[in-house]
């Protein structure tokens, strides 16, 4: 039992460091841009794609990875330059709808590329043990290889957030939007910047997924919005917000996949507990998300006055 | 009678106070106008009056009542009126519509689902006396978002005046208008006086004196002084501070 | 009578007469998709009374489809067929999901409302794919078509079609009444300025509160019928994916005038039937025709159509 725990922790930990990559993105986007993108899940899931097709061409993971990045990170700066620019001064809905038709086109000419059928990718014989991590219990290298390039790209953001001028900006903009200009910068380099780095660590993100749950056109959809649930619970614009919910959903998730029935069990009939635990569990963010808004409606950290 | 009785207003945006124990009674009938330099803190004072930002400390009552804590919609439906800085009007709807709106605010449910409202003749009669009142008869089938600078600014007098207020607060309502159409305008206040106590922050002196019955002076969020016209313009404080300045 | 009357007017009675003229043509199969596209119409009326009166950007209104097809396929599959009893039955659980869902998301605005719809939608997803007595992530077939008062009305291609016709009209009446009474009035006027409004005495949420239930429970309906159409239901009704589809309905064919959507959700179901024989890809040219008409067309379908006739 405190085994499952403790694995399950770790698991719901990386899920939550991967739901980060994602959403930092993303928040930042709306944070600084007020630009709402639902085309970001698509560049998590091409950001697997690249990878898988790299790995392909090069026979290393390592260096599918590596190459993908860059890739992404064009993608991420060409998307801004041909149609996400053109939606700064736009309503909402009409973001919404724009991005929701980028998104279709994104997932179809991935289906047309590399067709329908998933895609898997074999871990590198150095990251496909495991290790011992507490009594008998072992837990694979490579999920423990993700937590940390999570936690260092966080590090990364974090600091870079914090104590660049780029982050103060970001910061500043995201809190007064008005600010920015007034610090006479130029703020169309300044979104382009944002843009492009957001696509890439989500490509980022789908590509360190991919030896794990290989690549598939709709494994954006799900991801999008999970981040959009993070988002909100962390407060749009904030990336320490971010962090936080990220590693609350990534949690309780996974632990309430796992431990939801074994809860209920206690208070109910095994069978009915088992049955109410699987229609509770994948709800159970939601129910979550709602409860921190109905008390926080701007979420746990609000960037904006 | 007091209409309107703030005591101790008190509000800080961070460091910085842009409320400082403010007090002042107006009596019903009266105008009285807050004047000061810009960054004073008169607009955070009427968004404090009508309810749309919190004041940390200090009670404003209404006709006696205890309305500090009542959201902005709970005080218009007991009679108190605005007009905006930076005009607020419903571009999309006619200018009959927009003040047909506000008759329809305080004249039964508006829960109703079916009866089409521009049918209402009670409504829309009175929403042409609020027009007549103010010049806009004319234009009453126009989509407001098409009007003139002035023109919004008298047709949102026209929806305050619909409103029935007892209270009104007008946030700079000569500001950007031409003369001629500050002239009307001017006309119209005054025209006011007598009926219900209005709350008048306004920038052209001139109007200011003519218009007002007390004046009150704001400087850094605190009331300096509190006068009738001719008490204020002779304040040495005041000229110091704030009259002197500005003329020259 | 106003320019937008007069089309809905038009296309109503062209719909009218559209199932003998096809009989004729030799292809009665095209009734089946036409009543398919005046379902989503029933779908995008309902929700151009958030997007278009009440600027609610709501991203979960699939959900409601889907909880009336759902409320199909359950009670059909208990014997009751009546859509007498399945209407009302729908409608309340729509309702009461809409009652609850909205008194949440509607304490927020603009991009968190976006998400929060979105993130109710998905959470109705999950719950249908979660109900494995109903198919789970398959889905099911329905049992049996409904049925009206004991009359076997669905049964029939023309009989459900022209059920479903007039179906769409009741609701475009009922909506056009609804618009225009001092209810629409005052959820109109929280679209165009909030500040106004509360300021002259207006609460905002409780007028969209009942527009967000209404919305919800006219979707509903078209749940419903989409289960008989289909006589199939499964999760995937409830996609976040329909739900933009029905957002680009609505704003494709012009929000905020109820004759327009009825045009995008026609115009867009019939592409995407038409786009579908040519390609297994049609997705992309269905995406790359929903950004170019949004950056770069204003109005709308019902826009151009009148513009054209001045």
């Amino acid at each position: 039992m405190t085994n499952l725990l403790i694995l399950q922790t770790l698991n719901g930990l990386q899920f939550g460091i991967l739901l980060f990559l994602v959403a930092a993105g993303l928040t930042l986007v709306f944070g600084v841009m007020d630009v709402i993108n639902l085309a970001h899940g698509a560049q998590y899931m091409l950001g697997a794609y690249l990878a898988a097709a790299f790995t392909a061409l090069t026979g290393s993971f390592a260096l599918g990875l590596l190459a993908a990045l860059p890739v992404a990170l064009a993608f991420g700066l060409l998307t801004e330059r041909l149609v996400i620019r053109r939606l700064y001064d736009r309503s909402h809905l009409d973001q919404v709808l724009v991005t929701f038709g980028l998104m279709l086109m994104i997932g179809e000419g991935v289906r047309m590329i590399w067709g329908s059928a998933p895609i898997s990718v074999n871990l590198p014989q150095v990251l496909s043990g495991s290790v011992p991590v507490y009594g008998n219990l072992r837990y694979p290298v490579y999920r423990l290889v993700i937590l940390a390039a999570g936690l260092g790209a966080a590090g990364l953001l974090g600091w870079m957030i914090h104590r660049t001028r780029l982050g103060m900006l970001l910061r500043a903009g995201a809190s007064n939007r008005d600010m920015v200009s007034a610090l006479g910068t130029d703020i169309n380099r300044l979104f382009l910047l944002v843009f492009g780095f957001g696509a890439m660590l989500a490509g980022f993100a789908g590509a360190m997924m991919l030896p794990l749950v290989s690549a598939e056109p709709q494994m954006g959809d799900t991801v999008l919005i999970l981040t959009f649930v993070v988002i909100v619970i962390g407060g749009i614009g904030s990336i320490r917000g971010a962090f936080v919910a990220a590693l609350l959903v990534g949690l309780v998730d996974t632990l309430g996949r796992s431990f939801g029935p074994v809860l209920l069990r206690t208070v109910m009939e095994p069978d009915a507990a088992s049955q109410m635990g699987r229609v509770l569990a994948p709800m159970l963010i939601y129910i979550l998300m709602a409860l921190i808004l109905a008390i926080r409606p701007a979420g746990l950290f609000p960037v904006r006055q | 009678m007091t209409v309107l009785s703030v005591q101790g207003l008190t509000k800080s945006f961070g460091a910085l106070k842009v409320s400082d124990a403010i007090s002042f009674d107006l009596r019903a009938g009266e105008i009285h106008a807050i004047i000061g330099p810009n960054g004073a803190g008169k607009t955070t004072l009427i968004h404090q009056l009508s309810g749309s930002i919190r004041p940390d400390a200090g009670r404003i009552l209404m006709e006696g009542r205890d309305i500090t804590r009542l959201p902005v919609p709970a005080r218009a439906r007991r009679g108190l009126a605005r007009s905006f800085q930076i005009t607020a009007i419903l571009p999309g709807f006619s200018v009959l519509e927009n003040v047909a709106l506000a008759v329809q605010a305080r004249s039964g449910s508006s829960f109703r689902f079916f009866r089409r409202a521009a049918a209402e003749r009670a409504l829309n009669e009175q929403a042409r006396a609020s027009l007549g009142a103010v010049g806009l008869a004319g234009i009453a089938g126009r989509a407001a978002g098409t009007l003139s600078h002035g023109e919004k600014r008298q047709l949102e007098i026209a929806i305050a005046l619909a409103m029935r207020p007892r209270l009104l607060l007008l946030d700079e309502p000569l500001a950007g208008t031409g003369q001629h159409e500050a002239a009307r305008i001017g006309r119209l206040i005054a025209s006011l006086k007598g009926q219900l106590g209005i709350v008048l922050i306004e920038h052209d002196m001139a109007a200011v004196f003519a218009l007002a019955d007390r004046i009150s002076v704001l400087v850094h969020g605190r009331l300096i002084a509190t006068g009738s016209p001719t008490e204020i313009r002779q304040n040495s404080q005041v000229r110091a501070a704030y009259l002197g300045e500005s003329e020259c | 009578m106003s320019a937008r009357d007069a089309v809905m007017l038009a296309l109503v009675a062209l719909l009218a007469a559209l199932p003998p003229v096809l009989q004729l043509l030799g292809e009665p199969f095209l009734t089946v998709i036409v009543t398919r596209a005046l379902i989503f119409a029933i779908a995008a009326l309902s929700l151009d009374l958030l997007l278009g009166y009440g600027a609610l950007v709501s991203f979960g209104h699939a959900a409601f489809l889907g909880i009336g097809a759902y409320t199909a396929l359950i009670l059909s599959g208990r014997g009751v067929t009546g859509l007498e009893l399945q209407l009302p039955a729908a409608l309340a659980a729509a309702g009461l999901f809409a009652l609850v869902t909205g008194a949440i998301s509607l304490r927020t605005r603009g991009v968190h409302f976006i998400m929060i719809t979105l993130a109710f939608g998905q959470m109705a997803y999950y719950f249908a794919s979660s109900l494995s007595a109903f198919g789970g992530d398959d889905g099911q077939a329905l049992r049996a078509r409904s049925t009206l008062f004991g009359a076997d009305v669905l049964a029939g291609n023309s009989g459900f079609y022209y059920l479903v016709l007039a179906l769409l009209a009741l609701v475009w009446l009922f909506l056009r009444a609804l618009t225009r009474s001092r209810f629409g009035r005052v959820l109109s006027g929280t679209r165009e300025n909030e500040a106004r409004m509360q300021a002259i005495g207006f609460s905002p949420f409780p007028f969209r509160l009942i527009a967000y239930v209404v919305a919800g429970m006219i979707a509903a309906m078209a749940g419903v019928l989409l289960a008989n159409h289909a006589s199939f239901v499964a999760p995937s009704y409830m996609g976040w994916g329909r739900s933009g589809e029905m957002i680009a309905m609505v704003v494709l064919g012009g929000m905020g005038t109820l004759t327009g959507p009825v045009l995008g959700a026609i115009a867009f179901v019939l592409a995407e039937e038409t786009l579908a024989r040519f390609t297994t890809h049609w997705r992309l040219f269905f995406g790359a025709a929903i950004v170019l008409i949004v950056l770069f067309t204003r109005g709308g379908l019902l826009g151009a159509l009148l513009r054209g006739r001045k």
